[in-house]
């Protein structure tokens, strides 16, 4: 097991209690403050060499938005942390109850390649702030990236108790076997299911932010301008490869001929006529995800885009029409600048066809009348939902971000739900020596009149039950 | 195989059709479960008597009591529950509708444990209904009265198709566990824990586990140990010490370790008479399997008080090993029977050490008149729950969540967060189709200019005040003009 040496360390530095002082938490986390101020240059142009994000879209996401986080972190940390007293009953009215916010100890953290600094170091400011040490596993596709976390990134910190490692499938895999006390999985659902399988062996609690394909209906009602501009904002950032965006639109006929000419002017609106030329369009981060999308271009018709160019994988924001359920694009999570548009009739019809499909990360709505809107939210299941915008779920931090079922995912973070997902929640109760007299009633030998006392004093009534009878 | 697909195939069917969901159907469901165990009291008193040797006032309030509590809170709390709750907003986001609502999960599966086999099936079970999804429950078989009477109730009282009772034992379980649910809660040990959490795996299934393993019990010197001993015999020999958060075994100063057993020894005789026997509190090992098991617990052990037994009837004498080694057989499994371990311990870093190098347990004691001794313990250890200066009543407190961590288990369950353990927590924005303004900043192409309104927006050095706020906001709508303005 090469990574026993390196789990251990770590679990003997948390068996010393290195991580749980509150001044030891806030230094770490200011620590990552300053690694994202002194280091923006070089996170801009490792996720550039990488793959081509534009700088915008880097200071946006991989610094801003961390910030964000970091901030809200620090700012609440002290009340997050407190011991949360409870309602008592009347056993234990006189007692001391009260939720306690304990670490859980060693936890892992393995991001993907997407957003590789924001979706490492989100994760890990809550795994911090919660008090544990961490071994942080970034993504081996974005190389230059990696290389900065776990180069540059460990100096910022404590190393006794927080460690970066730099691997691929297999050593993933060997790093799976040791033991963790939470494991936090952002990627695909096929390899969430080998972390959870290796963690059950262990029964080691786990975090798993997964995919899907994300529907978007759109109403016959609607601004169509309003609505192509932040449909293809969500779509087109980071050439399409976000958990979160919409991946295929469902609307009208009448709706897809508005969207298709209002998109056409959107996107050169964003990138110009030509947007492979422009500096705000992203690229594929490597040739095996350039083939699979590019490959995918062969469903349906194209109606905006479709070129491509392999040497600088670059495909073009794209849109296809008449796209059928059979064709590839519609079996499997696109994660690319495609947006396909399945027509239908109505809204009922959109309803179930997002209803007969596995339940997505987010599901989104546009439309002027807010009782459609409220409709799709209700008939349907998905780890989140916007209405009239893509992504901005996803940054509000006092909302829940996370999957549901099969594709999507188990578990959320963000803001105080990351500290809570690697805190453990432990029950205390605290009572007096005294007072010994109360007790007896629980304590054989038994009699009816002790239990007609107990049956009475332990009775949690219905409010407005009438007890005169 | 086929049957359990077909059955889980109905539930999920009837989860589908969507009746589950309403308020309205959910009280009627719960209510109707409160007529089921306020009219079968006696059948149920009567199969847990069968299956534990339990006396009807002991399978009262351990089964009867905490299962009627739940099902008034639940159905006073469901509305409260259930309703979207909004969330604080930014500044981005100041105009819009923001909330978190709480939806069922879809199909969930219930396997119950047979030490408290009533209550460990029907606790649960509130809670998903409460939330609104179908319900598959799997009773233990080695309980097999209640197991059997489960089976025969629930479908007299509640929705056939939604809740569904699937009896067996191993075969059926590992066939029920291919079939695919949105949520399983299992109770019982961590061996079956580990196959339950990889059979979840395989359909990416969230979990809750509730398991056991070693309670430890640490008594200070400085205590009155007169009670404590009184109320560690109450928790330990209840229900003939088969109970997951019962204190295991006890950690103590050498010097005091003769007085604890003679105030065992003492309470033992106020609660249970001169013959344990014939004492119609005292229960018995559930088969004898487990009597077995626990029998080779004793071999090669001090044994201060007890060791009696009697294979016909289960029965086991309340015991107390003294001198116990660390090494030994009996601290290597949790007991799950009467007998208890006494290991001495020079002072409290020794006892904090030795619990530290276990595994985590599901409860933790620790009895002492110095509160910031307890408070100590507490901190320095990690467990599932824990009660100060007694044992067990943490679990009757639904306001604490109740679940173990590490080896003793993941989730928690009880009162609200049942509710909240059979929910998805999805996350709700609803923006306004027009007022594009601010979202200008955010489209290409991209310019410093925009970077630097961008950043004004969203870093949050503020301080929540409420003047302050209304100034952000003020500049917020300012700052959207203006950027109407120039970015047109």
């Amino acid at each position: 097991n090469p990574y026993a040496g390196l789990v251990g360390r770590l679990r003997a530095a948390w068996l010393l209690g290195k991580t749980r002082p509150m001044e030891y938490r806030v230094a770490q986390l200011e620590a990552l403050g300053r690694f994202l101020d002194e280091k923006k240059q070089e996170i801009l142009e490792a996720t550039a060499l990488d793959m081509g994000k534009p700088s915008f879209e880097a200071e946006y996401t991989e610094i801003l938005l961390c910030k964000n986080e970091l901030h809200e972190t620090l700012n609440n940390l002290s009340q997050w942390t407190k011991d949360k007293h409870v309602n008592k009953n009347l056993v234990t009215r006189l007692d001391s109850a009260f939720i306690r916010k304990d670490p859980y100890g060693v936890v892992l953290i393995i991001a993907p390649w997407n957003y590789p600094i924001y979706l490492f170091l989100v994760p890990l400011i809550g795994a911090i702030a919660a008090g544990n040490c961490v071994i942080g596993k970034p993504s081996e596709m974005t190389k230059n990236t990696e290389r900065l976390i776990a180069e540059v990134l460990p100096s910022y910190l404590d190393k006794d108790c927080f460690a970066v490692v730099t691997a691929g499938v297999p050593e993933t895999t060997r790093l799976l076997e040791n033991k963790f006390d939470y494991i936090f999985f952002t990627g695909t659902p096929s390899v969430g299911r080998v972390v959870m399988t290796a963690a059950a062996k262990h029964l080691t609690p786990v975090t798993l932010e997964l995919g899907g394909k994300n529907p978007c209906y759109v109403s016959d009602v609607c601004d169509v301008q309003n609505v192509a501009r932040r449909v293809a904002w969500g779509r087109f950032y980071n050439a399409g490869q976000t958990c979160i965006a919409p991946d295929y639109v469902l609307c009208s006929l009448e709706m897809q001929e508005k969207l298709l000419s209002a998109l056409h002017q959107v996107i050169t609106e964003f990138y110009g006529p030509n947007p492979q030329e422009s500096p705000d369009f992203g690229r594929i981060v490597g040739d095996k995800q350039f083939h699979r999308i590019r490959a995918l271009l062969c469903s349906g018709r194209v109606a905006i885009g479709g070129q491509t160019d392999e040497k600088e994988r670059y495909i073009a924001p794209t849109v296809l029409v008449d796209v059928q359920l059979s064709d590839p694009i519609m079996q499997e999570e696109i994660f690319g600048p495609i947006l396909s548009i399945v027509t239908v009739a109505n809204v009922e019809e959109a309803i179930d066809f997002i209803n007969s499909r596995e339940r997505p990360l987010v599901v989104y709505a546009f439309s002027s009348n807010s009782e459609e809107v409220n409709q799709v939210l209700e008939q349907t299941s998905s780890g989140g939902f916007c209405g009239n915008d893509t992504l901005m779920h996803a940054t509000l931090g006092s909302l829940p971000f996370g999957g549901i079922g099969r594709t999507s995912g188990l578990g959320m973070y963000h803001g105080k739900f990351t500290f809570d997902t690697f805190t453990h929640h432990r029950g205390c109760l605290h009572r007096s020596m005294g007072l010994e007299a109360l007790n007896a009633l629980r304590y054989p030998p038994y009699s009816q009149q002790k239990l007609g006392i107990v049956r009475t004093a332990s009775q949690v009534k219905r409010k407005g039950t009438c007890t005169l009878l | 195989m086929e049957r359990m697909q077909q059955v889980v195939g109905r539930a999920r069917a009837a989860f589908n059709s969507g009746r589950c969901r309403s308020l309205e159907f959910r009280m009627q469901q719960l209510k109707a479960l409160e007529r089921m165990v306020q009219e079968k009291e006696k059948e149920i008193l009567a199969a847990i008597k069968a299956d534990l040797h339990k006396c009807g006032h002991n399978a009262y309030s351990h089964e009867i009591l905490g299962v009627l509590g739940e099902l008034a809170l639940a159905m006073d709390k469901l509305p409260s529950w259930a309703a979207p709750q909004p969330v604080k907003k930014n500044l981005l986001t100041m105009r819009d509708e923001a909330y978190i609502c709480l939806e069922p999960l879809g199909v969930v599966l219930i396997i119950g444990a047979w030490n408290y086999p009533f209550v460990l099936v029907m606790q649960p079970l509130i809670g998903a209904i409460a939330a609104g999804n179908a319900v598959v429950v799997k009773p233990s078989e080695i309980s097999e009265n209640t197991a059997q009477l489960v089976a025969d109730l629930l479908p007299q009282y509640l929705d056939r198709d939604l809740y569904p009772v699937v009896t067996g034992g191993v075969p059926e379980t590992t066939a029920l566990l291919t079939q695919r649910f949105d949520h399983i809660l299992y109770t019982g040990n961590s061996t079956v824990g580990k196959i339950v959490m990889a059979a979840a795996a395989k359909h990416l299934t969230p979990v809750t586990l509730e398991l056991g393993g070693k309670s430890p019990c640490y008594i200070d010197k400085d205590c009155d140990l007169a009670v404590a001993c009184r109320r560690i015999t109450w928790g330990k020999y209840m229900n003939c010490g088969q109970t997951c958060i019962a204190p295991d075994y006890i950690l103590c100063d050498p010097s005091i370790q003769s007085r604890v057993v003679e105030n065992i020894k003492a309470t033992l005789q106020e609660f249970y008479g001169e013959d344990v026997k014939s004492s119609p509190d005292y229960e018995r090992i559930v088969n004898k399997r487990h009597f077995q098991r626990i029998l080779s617990l004793l071999e090669g052990q001090k044994i201060a008080h007890g060791g009696e037994t009697d294979e016909a009837s289960c029965f086991i004498a309340p015991t107390i090993l003294t001198d116990v080694s660390p090494e030994s057989k009996v601290m290597e499994e949790e007991i799950f029977g009467p007998v208890l371990p006494i290991l001495t311990v020079k002072s409290v870093d020794e006892a904090i050490d030795f619990i530290n190098r276990r595994e985590k347990p599901l409860a933790l004691y620790v009895f002492s008149n110095n509160k910031q001794l307890i408070k100590r313990v507490i901190s320095e250890t990690s467990s599932g729950g824990v009660t100060g200066n007694d044992v067990i009543m943490h679990f009757f407190l639904s306001t604490l969540p109740f679940g173990g961590v590490g080896n003793s288990g993941m989730g928690a369950y009880h009162g609200k967060h049942s509710f909240e353990t059979f929910s998805h927590r999805r996350s709700c924005l609803i923006k306004d189709l027009k007022m594009e303004g601010t979202n200008k900043l955010r489209y290409p192409p991209s310019s410093q200019k925009k970077v630097d309104w961008a950043k004004f927006f969203l870093l949050k050095r503020f301080n929540k005040g409420q003047v302050g706020l209304a100034i952000l906001a003020l500049l917020g709508i300012l700052a959207a003009v203006v950027i109407k303005v120039s970015f047109g």
